[in-house]
């Protein structure tokens, strides 16, 4: 079989829709055209019965309650509503949050802007392997702290967070619980009739499903308010107004259904892939796994390249699509700051690629990877000074660095 | 990020990448940059007893722009001497590679690089 290039290992960023997903969406894209708040017609009646099957669906895939699924525009609209939402209803029992440095841009900026309102965060730093401690977390916690946000899967370095014995904390604290289960989805088989988690956010694009559309769990038992920050026509009980997108939503509860059937026999043929992956790297010189290798979704593998500057080994690998923590394929000019947070220094920061592996990931492709970067690494060192700084016994860190001003730069132009 | 073809060019086929001995006279070099910074370019010229420079090499730690950048220098000093070495700006490198804004700082660290390896050479003359 001939392999396709490039091969995309970027799942985390986002993943190929599952044909059976599309097969169940097309419909509503054609003929079901309806819109499901239209009472007088069979034409929104057939699109209302279709958005509240896919409400089952996501519902029974974590184990929730049909009532307790809110339709958004993904895990982004999602996390702004449990956080700001829970905020502003609970305020009067205190003004203090709690979330994690690692957590992704959608919670640490909606907090940033809680900030901004009055409240006050404590960002929490991770231990070196990414996870949390929980006495440090008990410590964090104040009389007037009243909701805690963590994410159950990172994005950058796959790292499961305990949600049970977190969850237990905020219980016993009386401390509303938000996760962040963007990535767990088809990862890790949970069910939210055991875990006592009180708001979860979802996407769908990350689990095979389309972009666009996600969700929050609300728990009813013991009951969550929420302040609603989109108002318009009432739709989902008041708690976000807008004419549901029925086609995404369709799909986004083919997509969970089908996670939840399959992880059983997805994760364990994942995890083979991810170690060959893994194995195969290791003949690489002076490479860094970031983040716990044990408490870890099999579906991603992030490892620094010592030496060698992330951006130009991307360039060097262009047959496979990865991200890189490096400063340079992201907006703003700083590492990754996931890497910062556990300890990474700017260099293995800069120079780190995440693999993230799906269920359309084969063997052959990941043969490729392993082939691919042992070459282009071994290529980009030759032409490396660090490495040669390295090789002849040179300490790089502790070498006088000149660094650059920006001054020379306006200078210049 | 898209590159022009000369980065592309530059990146793939690196000229003259390699070392020379840094404690011969006749040598210079330069290096400039910080790992933290995510660029460090390492530059040699080999002067002749005539004062033109008859060689150069490199290695640098860095982007495609930055790779480029000192490649594509290690080809433009050749044959110059010092004081017309020191006249390579930055603006030229980026101009005939083509960066963008975002990537001009490879082309200020190239020519930094120059600066520091001619004045290796000239300290130890
Ligand atoms: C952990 C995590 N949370 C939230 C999001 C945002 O999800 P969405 O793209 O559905 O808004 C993402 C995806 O980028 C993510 O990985």
């Amino acid at each position: 079989m001939s392999l396709k290039l490039p091969i995309y290992l970027d799942n985390s960023a986002t993943t190929k829709i599952d044909p059976r997903v599309l097969d169940k969406m097309m419909p509503f894209l054609t003929e079901e055209f309806g819109n499901p708040a239209s009472r007088s017609h069979s034409f929104g009646w057939t699109t209302d019965k279709a958005v509240e099957h896919a409400r089952e669906q996501v519902a029974s895939a974590v184990g929730a309650d049909s009532k307790e699924i809110i339709w958004t525009s993904g895990a982004t609209e999602s996390i702004n509503l449990a956080l700001k939402g829970a905020a502003s209803f609970y305020q009067d029992r205190g003004r203090h949050l709690i979330t994690i440095k690692t957590e992704h841009k959608a919670t640490l900026d909606t907090m940033r802007e809680l900030e901004r309102t009055g409240f006050e965060v404590t960002y929490l730093t991770p231990e070196t392997n990414g996870l949390i401690d929980l006495s440090k977390l008990a410590s964090a916690i104040r009389v007037d702290t009243i909701l805690i946000s963590v994410m159950y899967v990172n994005n950058e370095i796959g790292v499961i967070q305990d949600i049970e014995a977190i969850g237990s904390l905020c219980r016993e604290k009386n401390i509303i619980f938000h996760v962040d289960a963007a990535q767990a989805i088809g990862k890790i088989d949970f069910s939210l009739e055991k875990l006592p988690v009180d708001l979860m956010s979802f996407s769908a694009h990350k689990c095979y499903g389309p972009k666009g559309v996600g969700a929050l769990y609300v728990r009813r038992r013991p009951r969550i308010r929420l302040l609603a920050q989109i108002h318009g026509g009432g739709h989902e009980r008041g708690f976000r107004s807008g004419t549901l997108p029925t086609h995404q939503i369709v799909g986004m509860g083919e997509a969970f259904e089908i996670a939840k059937t399959d992880i059983s026999k997805e994760l364990p043929r994942i995890k083979k892939l991810r170690d060959n992956l893994l194995t195969g790297l290791q003949s690489i010189e002076e490479i860094y796994v970031n983040g716990d290798m044990k408490h870890r979704v099999p579906h991603n593998l992030n490892v620094s390249f010592n030496y060698v500057e992330g951006e130009s080994l991307i360039m060097a690998i262009k047959d496979i699509a990865v991200s890189s923590g490096s400063a340079c394929t992201s907006a703003s000019l700083e590492p990754s700051y996931v890497l910062r947070a556990i300890g990474r220094n700017d260099e293995l920061a800069h120079s780190s690629i995440r693999f993230s592996l799906s269920r359309f990931t084969t063997e052959e492709e990941i043969e490729y990877t392993v082939r691919l970067l042992n070459d282009k690494v071994a290529k980009l060192r030759d032409l490396s000074p660090l490495w040669e700084m390295f090789k002849d016994g040179i300490d790089v860190s502790s070498y006088e660095w000149q660094e650059h001003g920006e001054r020379d730069i306006i200078l210049h132009n | 990020m898209s590159y022009s073809n000369k980065v592309i060019d530059h990146y793939e086929h690196p000229r003259n990448v390699g070392a020379l001995n840094k404690d011969d006279p006749s040598v210079g070099t330069g290096m400039v940059g910080a790992p933290a910074c995510g660029d460090v370019m390492k530059l040699q010229i080999k002067v002749s007893d005539s004062g033109i420079i008859e060689d150069a090499k490199f290695k640098t730690y860095g982007c495609g722009s930055a790779i480029a950048s000192s490649s594509l220098v290690t080809e433009w000093l050749k044959g110059k001497n010092l004081d017309e070495a020191q006249m390579i700006k930055n603006s030229q490198i980026a101009e005939e590679l083509e960066l963008p804004p975002v990537k001009i700082h490879c082309s200020v660290l190239a020519e930094d690089a120059i600066k520091a390896a001619v004045a290796n050479y000239r300290s130890k003359h």
